[in-house]
């Protein structure tokens, strides 16, 4: 046995595309950060394997958040929009029948949480959580409602973006990946210190999700593309793999 | 496809406080969405391999434990086959889904999962890795989730062969990636973000 999984070995992640650990305007990250460096290895079979979540039943509403948490014949408040996009490695590949879950605040800027506190108030109809599985061509696609700013305990008067908040498996675990999308034109993304702990802003503009007139439904919701990219596999090493077996 | 051709990957970003919202709702006490929070059973009667819980807090710098942790763990059946359409020998234990996630408990930050003894999982040239389990963890001020393994005290003769945790400089800091056994199937696994017994984390 070599080893070796279906795919291939992982390439390393570009830590200074990614933020630091410390990142220290965001308070929290201070005494969470750790401070020796990681231990770089190449990947293994442990984690060029991942599960496998095509079984996983998922519910007719759960990409719909302006309803899957309404009571019948209801719907969330807020302005009504569609989130959509691609999920891709970085060579480009589709990634088919992956999980993504997303989490959001409502249109108040307030969350379904117990440790929540801002005075904004809950919507009955509105949940926060929604999840879906790419299809064969990588595309997922949500419908939501628009979240709001809110302040939050960092510095004096801090605020953040409107956000919502993407969790990606892809098809092995050095894929796993969390992060946030926001939306182009919103002022607060340049005053965020988790937004600006990313070091680059060529980065950073990956996250931005855009207007996209062309998937608006007319009468009914506006429509925001967010395309994604997870880790790929180092096809040198792989192809020369191949070659020699 | 050359270098310069690759797209990056989508930044990390913090999955924050609220992160239970959309990983696991009824924890949060968001009900009637999803019938069962994802990750919260990894064994049924017929899961083949050794019963085992693992439980462990996640500790800040200053010692106390983040109780707004989420962790996710991953691993083999108890033949050291993964569960995964990437594993090349595709006869895994179809009673085992391999991955598992669990909230650290919000008034004590005490995490938990209960699972089977991973089987040796194979590496190059022929070598075995140790038993392990991944594990990987995200909370607010964690700007990009952070992976670790968990090994197993019984298992010192694996453990001694392992190829990753012969990669452990200095090699004190191994102890932070074994886990604790508390006798009957047991495990204890702390994990410190920060300070003398800071966990190695994994760059993999």
């Amino acid at each position: 046995m070599s080893g070796e999984s279906a795919g291939g070995r992982f390439l390393p992640r570009e830590r200074d595309w990614h933020p630091p650990a410390l990142a220290p305007d965001y308070r929290s990250s201070r005494l969470r950060s750790p401070r020796a460096p990681l231990l770089s290895l190449p990947s293994t079979l442990s984690e060029e394997t991942g599960p496998v979540f095509g079984h996983v039943s998922i519910g007719e509403l759960d990409h719909d958040l302006v309803h899957n948490y309404a009571a019948a014949g209801a719907s969330a408040l807020g302005p009504r929009i569609l989130v959509h996009g691609y999920v891709r490695d970085q060579s480009g590949r589709p990634l088919p029948h992956t999980l993504v879950e997303i989490w959001q605040a409502n249109a108040g800027g307030r969350y379904r949480h117990p440790n929540e506190t801002y005075i904004a108030p809950l919507d009955p109809n509105f949940g926060g959580c929604g999840r879906c599985l790419t299809d064969a061509d990588g595309h997922y696609r949500f419908q939501t409602i628009q979240p709001a700013p809110y302040p939050w305990p960092n510095g004096p008067n801090s605020w953040r973006p409107a956000h919502i908040h993407f969790s990606l498996f892809g098809e092995a675990f050095a894929q796993r990946l969390v992060t946030q999308m926001y939306f182009e034109g919103d002022p607060l993304i340049e005053l965020c210190p988790i937004v600006q702990a990313i070091p680059r802003a060529d980065a950073i503009d990956t996250l931005v999700a855009r207007l996209d007139m062309d998937a608006a439904l007319p009468m009914d919701m506006l429509a925001w593309r967010f395309d994604l990219v997870l880790r790929g596999r180092d096809q040198t090493y792989f192809d020369n793999r191949t070659e020699g077996l | 496809m050359a270098e310069d051709k690759l797209l990056h990957e989508s930044p990390s970003q913090t999955a924050g406080p609220y992160v239970h919202i959309g990983c696991l709702p009824n924890f949060c006490g968001i009900g009637g969405v999803y019938a069962a929070d994802p990750g919260s059973v990894l064994v049924n009667a017929d899961t083949r391999g050794e019963r085992i819980a693992i439980t462990g807090r996640v500790f800040d710098g200053e010692g106390e434990p983040v109780k707004d942790a989420v962790l996710e763990i991953w691993q083999a059946d108890a033949a050291g086959v993964y569960p995964s359409a990437s594993d090349p020998r595709g006869d895994a234990d179809p009673n085992f889904f391999g991955w598992g996630r669990a909230a650290a408990d919000l008034a004590t930050g005490e995490y938990r999962f209960e699972t089977i003894r991973p089987g040796r999982v194979p590496f190059a040239e022929g070598r075995l890795q140790a038993p392990h389990v991944t594990c990987w963890i995200v909370a607010r001020g964690i700007n990009m989730g952070l992976q670790t393994r968990i090994y197993f005290a019984d298992e010192a003769e694996a453990n001694a062969q392992d190829p990753l945790l012969a990669l452990v400089e200095p090699r004190a800091r191994i102890d932070t990636l074994i886990a604790a056994s508390d006798g009957d199937g047991s495990y204890r696994f702390d994990i410190h973000l920060q300070g003398a017994r800071e966990t190695v984390f994994l760059d993999i």
